[in-house]
């Protein structure tokens, strides 16, 4: 460990950077259960939590993991979990209950190939899809994607403040590679915890879910502090009153987790560029496969190719506007991604056509090499 | 309304979403009797499940969460966990309770997580409109099990005893005032205590299963198949079969409380202990 003045500076892998990243947002509770490759967030958070006063459950599965994080986010803590797969499947109805109820909780997806059991041990983007859509019923959440340890830690900070700020289910999408690989993270010193805002009302007759003008609640109060919260995975109204049988009641609150969400993407986009300026063929990249991604644009610069890079780290809400406002002079997009060509559906709806977008997936469990992607570059080169 | 009504009631929830003649207002009333004779509703954080007595906690002006069917005691776990001073009580059904939430149950009763955890037994999928239940009699006929149920019944108490629950009862809806009386030791109670309620649904397990709908009978018809734990010690199997075992049943007042436990253990006094 090499101290610096602002910084400590350390090296670590991937699924730790998470955990540092998630007790440096003021992360005190975790619940869990053991599934590769995501282990080690739970064996560091069980050793690092208590000594904090914070508290790590290994529960009985990963639906109770999900349902104990949201239990302890109302009661009051800030609670994540991680997991991948299957686990992560299995909590998908935690993650609809938290988006309704509009709890913050962070869910951290550690990818795996699928589907089923698929490669415990091998790195995907197979569920990218699965973190907008993988409940039932309409509600937007927010997903962050790290291509390496030092944004695993970043986005994981990130990740809770996002979650406490819009009262959503925020998951942080990380893989085998990232989770396994030990790099150097530098961890500022003296980072603030996330704050989660206190509530304004008056505690007699306080309506927990009255959204202001944003569609953003007042701040959260929390179980056993005088509010007489009523929390219910049924449509409610602004009391949280069972409002299923009154259709205006239940229209208004499922449009709004999904716009108080949507209406806020510009704060909430996160993007890195590079070499945009003349570019004229850009790879559009998140996640792992950004690695080679800018290694592959750096070669085709070299070999005189208009090579540019685009990297997504919020890829939920995405970022249409963005790919939109790439120049005219950018003709070619590529996207390479784990899987079998998910994103790159949201790029050609993002470009209407009026680029071309070229897909590079990839299964079994291999990162591309940056020759893959050069070759893209080349091919497309006019 | 009553003083008692007056005080814990959400009267802005009411009137209650149950059938005419069915055991959950009594249960609520038997509850919030409890609750004001321990004078604990500022530190009552209630739980209801999926099913009709999963309502319950709605209706209590309180801290209430209505949650995902079976996941009760796991958002419980959590919300005890993060402040040991709540009093975590928790309505669920037998259908929430033994069959999806099974392994929740078994689980939170292992570990000896303080809470209270009243399950109400109608035998009956209810909300659903009647359908076999993992507590359903065998050979009952309900909307799912037309030629007779060919499954035989949990004994939700010796499961919750087998899983290592350190208070455990049995009464019915039949038994107001000794329900009060149990819900009351049950969360005066360290550690997870558990308590069978035998619920009339006139609606459907009546109508469907015993050809009685009305709740008076119903009741009484329940009454009857009762017998006290202190008359069932020495009867034989044969004897105590479709009885109903009535009173405390266990408890255990020696084994350390789950988060007591934890927080001995970590060296740690746990947030706002």
């Amino acid at each position: 460990m090499k101290e610096e003045s602002n910084q400590e500076v350390k090296i670590l892998q991937g699924n730790e950077a998470v955990v540092e990243g998630a007790l440096a947002a003021g992360c005190r509770f975790f619940a869990g259960y053991p599934i590769t490759p995501a282990t080690e967030i739970a064996e560091m958070m069980a050793e690092r939590l208590p000594p904090l006063n914070g508290i790590f459950l290994q529960m009985e599965d990963e639906i109770a993991s999900i349902c104990a994080a949201i239990g302890a986010s109302f009661g009051g803590m800030l609670a994540c979990t991680a997991s991948s797969g299957p686990g992560i499947s299995l909590m998908q109805e935690g993650v609809g209950y938290a988006a309704e109820t509009e709890a913050p909780i962070v869910v951290i997806n550690v990818m795996r190939g699928g589907p089923s059991t698929g490669m415990p041990t091998a790195a995907s983007q197979q569920d990218i899809m699965q973190a907008k859509w993988g409940s039932h019923g309409d509600y937007e959440t927010i997903a962050l994607m790290p291509s390496s340890c030092q944004e695993a830690f970043r986005l994981t900070y990130r990740a809770f403040a996002l979650a406490q700020k819009y009262r959503v289910p925020v998951y942080v999408l990380s893989d085998e590679i990232i989770g396994h690989t030990r790099e150097k993270v530098r961890i500022p010193r003296g980072l603030s915890p996330v704050e989660r805002q206190r509530p304004r009302g008056e505690k007699q007759n306080y309506q927990p879910f009255k959204a202001g003008p944003d569609g953003l609640l007042d701040g959260m109060p929390a179980f056993n502090e005088g509010y007489k919260l009523l929390v219910d995975g049924q449509l409610h109204d602004e009391r949280g009153r069972r409002a299923a049988h009154i259709p205006e009641v239940c229209a208004r609150l499922t449009e709004r987790l999904c716009w108080k969400i949507t209406i806020h993407r510009e704060e909430i986009y996160d993007l890195e560029a590079a070499f945009l300026d003349d570019a004229e063929i850009v790879v559009i990249c998140f996640g792992s496969p950004s690695r080679p991604a800018l290694r592959a644009v750096k070669d085709a610069r070299a070999k005189g190719i208009r090579a540019g890079y685009l990297k997504i780290l919020t890829i939920w809400p995405f970022p249409v506007e963005r790919i939109r406002a790439l120049p005219d002079q950018v003709h070619t997009l590529i996207v390479p991604e784990l899987n079998v060509g998910r994103m790159v559906r949201e790029v050609e709806d993002a470009t209407a056509g009026r680029k071309e977008v070229l897909s590079l997936p990839k299964l079994g469990g291999l990162l591309h090499t940056p020759g893959e992607i050069l070759e893209a570059f080349e091919k497309r080169n006019r | 309304m009553n003083p008692i009504g007056e005080k814990y009631l959400r009267k802005d929830s009411l009137p209650f979403l149950w059938c005419p003649g069915c055991g959950n207002g009594t249960i609520l009333a038997a509850t919030v009797r409890a609750i004001d004779l321990l004078g604990v509703i500022d530190d009552a954080a209630f739980i209801g499940g999926i099913g009709c007595s999963g309502w319950i906690p709605v209706y209590i002006k309180a801290d209430a969460f209505h949650v995902l069917h079976g996941r009760t005691m796991a958002f419980g776990t959590g919300l005890k966990m993060s402040n040991p001073k709540r009093k975590v009580i928790i309505f669920t059904g037998d259908g929430d309770c033994l069959g999806i939430g099974g392994n929740h149950f078994i689980h939170a009763a292992r570990r000896n997580v303080d809470m209270t955890v009243l399950m109400v037994n109608n035998q009956i999928y209810g909300m659903t409109g009647g359908q076999v239940a993992p507590t359903t009699p065998l050979a009952a006929k309900t909307k799912t099990s037309v030629f007779g149920n060919p499954e035989d019944p949990f004994d939700a108490c010796e499961l919750a005893k087998a899983a290592g629950a350190t208070y455990i009862a049995r009464w019915t809806a039949a038994h107001p005032v000794p329900l009060s009386k149990a819900i009351a030791e049950a969360i005066s109670h360290e550690g997870f205590a558990f308590i069978e309620i035998i619920a009339q649904c006139p609606t459907q397990a009546g109508r469907l299963m015993y050809g009685i709908s009305d709740p008076g009978a119903m009741l009484d018809f329940l009454k009857g198949k009762t017998i006290s734990a202190k008359a069932a010690q020495g009867k034989s199997g044969e004897e105590l079969k479709e009885k109903y075992i009535i009173g405390t049943i266990f408890q255990d007042r020696e084994r350390t409380e789950f988060s007591k436990r934890y927080f001995q253990m970590v060296g740690k006094s746990g947030r706002d202990a």
